[in-house]
């Protein structure tokens, strides 16, 4: 019982479950689901499908904050990913065809992974602040998005492309697929090779673990880079929701949620320990949230306030000063007894 | 005795004035660079533009423009300098200033309404400031609360724009000439804000205890400074300075706004590092800030001259915020060879 208090999933997977529980209480048709036209309906799907974007951000943001990073510019880098590849299609002869998509999105995903190289090659060679070095691709990033796109809004028809974020295989949505995939090539990568300890490696002491012999800038910039990629291929996903490319919605303040999520999961911005299975929570968490809040009524503007109060509750659940308050309560119950029967003991001698 | 007194001096004379300036004075370095910087684009733009850059008119729009960054710049300064980070600031001031709009239509005088706002301000400042200080949370998480909480609470307060029809909020607006320059009432308190902010971080105790907070957190602490107590005021006035940031927008532009300074954070975070202050902490100047500010409005105006698209300023101040911070980075790696 103590060891399940003490694991660091607890917590989130109640967080989770409670969100759930309510959300059946409050509308019964919150688990159903429906098939239309060989396709799956129904909220938990629609949350599923929703998530990807900031589930594949999530992920990479993971790895970079387990390095002791942050990367602010994903938002920035979604929209310069998603202007490339609307735009190549735009441009092309011939916009439905599978070819044209498959090169939009092949480039729109380099574009993003140079981008990563960028923000690495900042953190890990010229050893700036991830904070800061992240900020200027931030601020630039949607600047060039907006370049790209010539400032307006470009809207493509393009039912491959569409397909991306708006299709289905075996009655479940593909972008539902892709996140899966991604959620497992990463935890692969990490987990089952030795890449996953070094990151933890150099986020708890960068100097100690080169000194061991770990490549810490290598990791580092690997981190970056792949939440670089992440990011671009998030990028694409969400331009194929709407199939427009709008430099300034798209992503518009993911950094956020993901740095969000992947704390609500149980990782420390002081990096080194990481969990993926916690950030997947922590993603699905806000992504129920979200639509919960949708749900109610709430203006989607006050979302905000929500969050906001999540995120109090969270870090103080997480914060030691509380856990130290907690203990000493249950101390003080737990004592209560044995001092009356020593009492009652001494009484009796 | 002489001897161990003259060896030092003999040494200093063998070096340069400009070796000395720059071992004494190396935090100042950046914030000389972001004035030359400064110069350099004024002189530019009077140069290639049309010729009528610098016109009292130009220079009078650049202070009264970016009077409400003004405002946020020093707050920022004060938490950047202790270490922190405060992303709140845009989301307060559409907090505080949708606030003040809606009191002021409903009826509450500007006499109440204004130090209503103020008090909101430096609560949000002070939530932050205690999550930071006592439950052990990074500056960045607290202050991304504070973010969250302030935009919720202003679409709370109004979903849309509201007008101010007050006369004591919208005198704060009114242009007073100085031959062909002209200032209203919200330059004057954005110029006190950046007076008083000076003061306060050079001349007071509270000040240098923020800069040695930011040296080092465990040696203030060992030295006797009330770390605990400073790291909460430094929100607090954080908050405060949002909130007034939040009054000078609305009576600048006559009408509160509940989308107003989205992003506005990232603006204030980048001119502060500009103007010379290090994210580290324990290096910066208010004064700095204030130059960092001008050097962004600057290339606002200019791109509006030029007619240039937007997109292009965002593009400029990330190039920019880069060169000055690999220009600081390869400043401190110098300063601290030498020590």
């Amino acid at each position: 019982m103590k060891k399940l208090f003490k694991h660091r999933l607890t917590w989130p997977v109640a967080a989770l479950a409670a969100l759930v529980v309510i959300n059946t209480i409050a509308r019964p048709q919150f688990l159903s689901l429906t098939v239309k036209e060989n396709q799956l309906y129904g909220p938990l799907v629609t949350i599923l499908r929703d998530s990807a974007p900031l589930m594949l951000v999530a992920l990479g943001m993971t790895l970079v904050i387990a390095t002791r990073g942050i990367d602010l510019s994903v938002g920035a880098v979604m929209a310069v990913s998603g202007a490339v590849s609307l735009t190549i299609i735009a441009r092309s002869e011939a916009p439905g065809s599978f070819a044209t998509v498959a090169i939009a999105v092949i480039v729109g995903i380099l574009v993003a992974l140079v981008l990563g190289v960028w923000n690495g090659f900042l953190v890990s060679v010229l050893g700036i602040q991830p904070i800061i070095a992240t900020l200027v691709l931030m601020l630039a990033g949607r600047g060039v998005a907006l370049l790209i796109t010539g400032g307006a809004i470009t809207t493509v028809v393009s039912p491959p492309y569409k397909w991306i974020a708006a299709g289905y295989i075996a009655y479940l949505p593909v972008a539902m697929f892709i996140s899966i995939a991604a959620i497992v090539a990463v935890a692969l990568f990490e987990r089952r090779t030795a890449l996953g300890v070094l990151t933890e490696a150099v986020g708890i002491n960068p100097e100690a673990s080169r000194l061991a012999g770990v490549r810490s800038r290598s990791i580092i910039w690997g981190a970056y880079i792949v939440s670089g990629v992440l990011a671009g291929v998030a990028g694409i996903i969400f331009a194929g929701r709407t199939m427009a490319a709008d430099a300034n919605a798209a992503g518009f303040m993911i950094e956020l949620y993901a740095i969000l999520a992947v704390v609500l999961g149980g990782t420390s911005l002081m990096g080194g320990k990481f969990s993926i299975a916690g950030t997947v929570i922590g993603v699905l968490i806000i992504q129920t949230l979200d639509s919960t809040i949708l749900f109610l009524g709430v203006p989607s503007a006050q979302k905000p306030l929500f969050f906001a109060i999540v995120v109090v509750i969270v870090v103080l659940i997480q914060s030691t000063r509380v856990h130290d308050f907690g203990r000493s309560v249950g101390q003080r119950f737990a004592r209560k007894e044995p001092t009356d029967i020593r009492i009652d003991e001494e009484v009796a001698a | 005795m002489t001897t161990t007194i003259d060896a030092p001096l003999t040494h200093t004379e063998t070096r340069s004035w400009y070796q000395v300036f720059m071992s004494r004075h190396a935090s100042l370095v950046p914030t000389f660079a972001a004035v030359a910087i400064l110069m350099l684009l004024l002189a530019g733009a009077e140069a290639f533009l049309r010729g009528d850059f610098i016109t009292p008119g130009t220079m009078s729009a650049l202070l009264l423009d970016n009077g409400p960054l003004l405002v946020m710049a020093v707050g920022m300064t004060f938490v950047i300098v202790t270490g922190g980070i405060d992303l709140s600031v845009g989301s307060v001031m559409a907090f505080t200033g949708i606030l003040l709009a809606t009191m002021l239509s409903n009826g509450v005088s500007a006499a109440v309404a204004i130090p209503v706002i103020l008090i909101g301000g430096a609560l949000i400042g002070l939530l932050i400031g205690v999550l930071v200080q006592y439950f052990d949370v990074q500056p960045f998480i607290a202050s991304l609360a504070g973010l969250f909480l302030a935009r919720g609470l202003a679409f709370l307060v109004n979903l849309s724009s509201v007008r101010v029809e007050n006369d004591a909020v919208l005198w704060l607006r009114t242009r007073w000439y100085v031959g062909d320059f002209y200032i209203t009432p919200t330059g004057v308190i954005a110029l006190l804000v950046v007076a008083l902010g000076a003061f306060v971080m050079q001349f007071t105790r509270f000040g240098r205890t923020i800069y040695a907070i930011g040296g080092n957190v465990q040696s203030a602490h060992l030295m006797g400074l009330n770390v605990a107590r400073t790291r909460l005021l430094v929100y607090v006035i954080s908050g405060l300075c949002a909130g007034l940031a939040g009054l000078v927008l609305t009576a600048y532009s006559g009408a509160g706004y509940p989308r107003n300074g989205i992003g506005t954070e990232l603006d204030v975070i980048a001119a502060v590092v500009i103007g010379g202050t290090l994210l580290t902490g324990g290096r910066g100047y208010v004064l700095g800030s204030m130059v960092g500010v001008f050097v962004y409005g600057t290339i606002k105006t200019i791109i509006s001259f030029l007619g240039a698209e937007q997109s292009w300023m965002q593009i400029i101040v990330g190039g920019l915020l880069l060169l000055f911070i690999v220009v600081q980075r390869v400043i401190v790696a110098r300063a601290d060879r030498r020590e």
